[in-house]
């Protein structure tokens, strides 16, 4: 490999998935709007953006049968 | 594992050399010309009992392990034998899946495709079942059935893990370690699905139901271990893998809803509700990181990919399919019936 070493700091990152959520990946925190932190039991998670998740604010993949799109 | 009951002349002489912690090298070496007349018998591969229970034991000697077992894990006889039925498998899929056309080998491509792909799904017409109608007692049977997969839930996969390298490795290893509970041996989806049959009173030692279920769901099992076993086929595990993934958060919770309708407690719908959440996730990663990374790295394994995912789909459609026939037409799904609930039901 040829590649120079990138992100040794972990800045953590959300990624805009195509017609899907968002993931968020490495050390963001994310809050309720009380500043307590949302209940969290995995690393990587998905938040639901096509508003018809039954356990908001993860995706459980609702967006894929109502053919929700982000374009 | 214990030592399974066989189910024709191939299995047969597995089981008793197995029985006989290996046997003669003739008895081993027996084994070849058992499964290659049952090959020649064989009015199909995937749903033959005896071939995909042998093979399936084969397999298992790298896995948990078999009785009598230790030593056979590498015995060229039994690789010998375990080679014949591997083709006879992989030819019958190739021939008998359809594959989609392939897209561009891009990684957005890739995880359009297999979002089309898995979205075509006629629909968790099982999972519908099991939400509306299922009886205890089929629910029962669904956790039989799924306990060959799921108590050892990503195995499969893991054996793909050095075959790969940079964003689909990365992508893999993130996957799976969320299905072995992160370093907390309690969350391992393995764990929690054991959790789940001890909730419905069955017993959740590997093997304890393998008399009873399907050759199909053996063969469900099979496929992912022959596509993860070869090198050459890791495109096709990771196919598989990411199909997996994409038809999940739906139909479990189905699964859930039905186990709650039922009566169950959250020691049972845990493992439903758990795959909800976490496959909404692994489904991303593997659609555009596992499976789109690895085409655009190795771009002429985009074929194999799709071929992959067509076949998993494939052949637990064909599963699912005879469980839900036998159900809806009052049958059980299983060759044999449970022990009645030992402990308190729901
Ligand atoms: S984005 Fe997946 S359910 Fe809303």
């Amino acid at each position: 490999m040829t590649a120079p070493n990138l992100g040794r700091r972990d800045d953590g990152e959300i990624i805009a998935c195509p017609d899907g959520p968002f993931l968020v990946r490495g050390p963001v925190e994310i809050l309720l709007p009380d500043g307590t932190p949302l209940p969290r039991t995995r690393r990587t998670v998905a938040l639901c953006r096509c508003g018809l998740s039954t356990i908001k604010p993860y995706c459980d993949g609702t967006h894929k049968a109502s053919g929700f799109r982000t374009t | 594992m214990r030592i399974p009951d066989a189910r024709g002349p191939a299995s047969a002489q597995l089981t008793a050399l197995l029985a006989d912690s290996g046997g003669t090298l003739e008895d081993r070496t027996a084994l070849r010309p058992a499964v290659d007349a049952a090959i020649a018998d064989a009015a199909d591969v995937v749903r033959d009992d005896d071939l995909q229970l042998t093979l399936f034991l084969l397999y298992e000697l790298a896995y948990g392990g078999v009785d009598g077992g230790d030593s056979l894990e590498w015995d060229p006889a039994l690789l010998d034998a375990r080679a014949v039925i591997e083709r006879a498998l992989e030819t019958a899929l190739r021939a008998r899946v359809s594959v989609p056309p392939p897209p561009s080998p891009d990684a957005e491509s890739v995880a359009a495709a297999l979002f089309a792909l898995t979205g075509e799904d006629a629909g968790p017409s099982l999972a519908r079942y099991v939400a509306k109608k299922a009886t205890e007692e089929q629910f029962r049977e669904l956790l039989v059935l799924r306990s060959v997969y799921a108590l050892k839930e990503a195995d499969p996969q893991s054996w793909a893990i050095p075959r790969l390298h940079g964003r689909a490795k990365a992508a893999l290893v993130e996957v799976l370690a969320d299905e072995y509970g992160d370093g907390r041996p309690h969350r391992m989806h393995s764990a929690i699905f054991a959790g789940a049959m001890a909730g419905a009173g069955l017993d959740s030692r590997y093997g304890t139901y393998l008399d009873a279920v399907p050759a199909l769901t053996l063969a469900s099992v099979n496929v992912m271990s022959l596509f993860g076993l070869h090198r050459r086929l890791r495109g096709a595990s990771v196919g598989l893998f990411a199909a997996y993934e994409m038809t999940s958060s739906l139909p479990n919770r189905q699964y859930g809803n039905g186990a709650r309708r039922l009566g169950y407690g959250e020691d049972v719908t845990w493992y439903f509700d758990e795959h909800v959440e976490a496959d909404a996730v692994h489904e991303q990663i593997a659609a555009r990181d596992l499976a789109g990374g690895l085409v655009e790295a190795e771009p002429e394994l985009l074929g194999d990919v799709l071929f992959g995912a067509a076949a998993g789909l494939t052949v637990d459609g064909w599963s699912g399919g005879d469980v839900h026939a036998a159900w809806t037409s009052g049958r059980s799904a299983l060759r044999r019936a449970l022990p009645a609930v030992a402990a308190a039901g729901p």
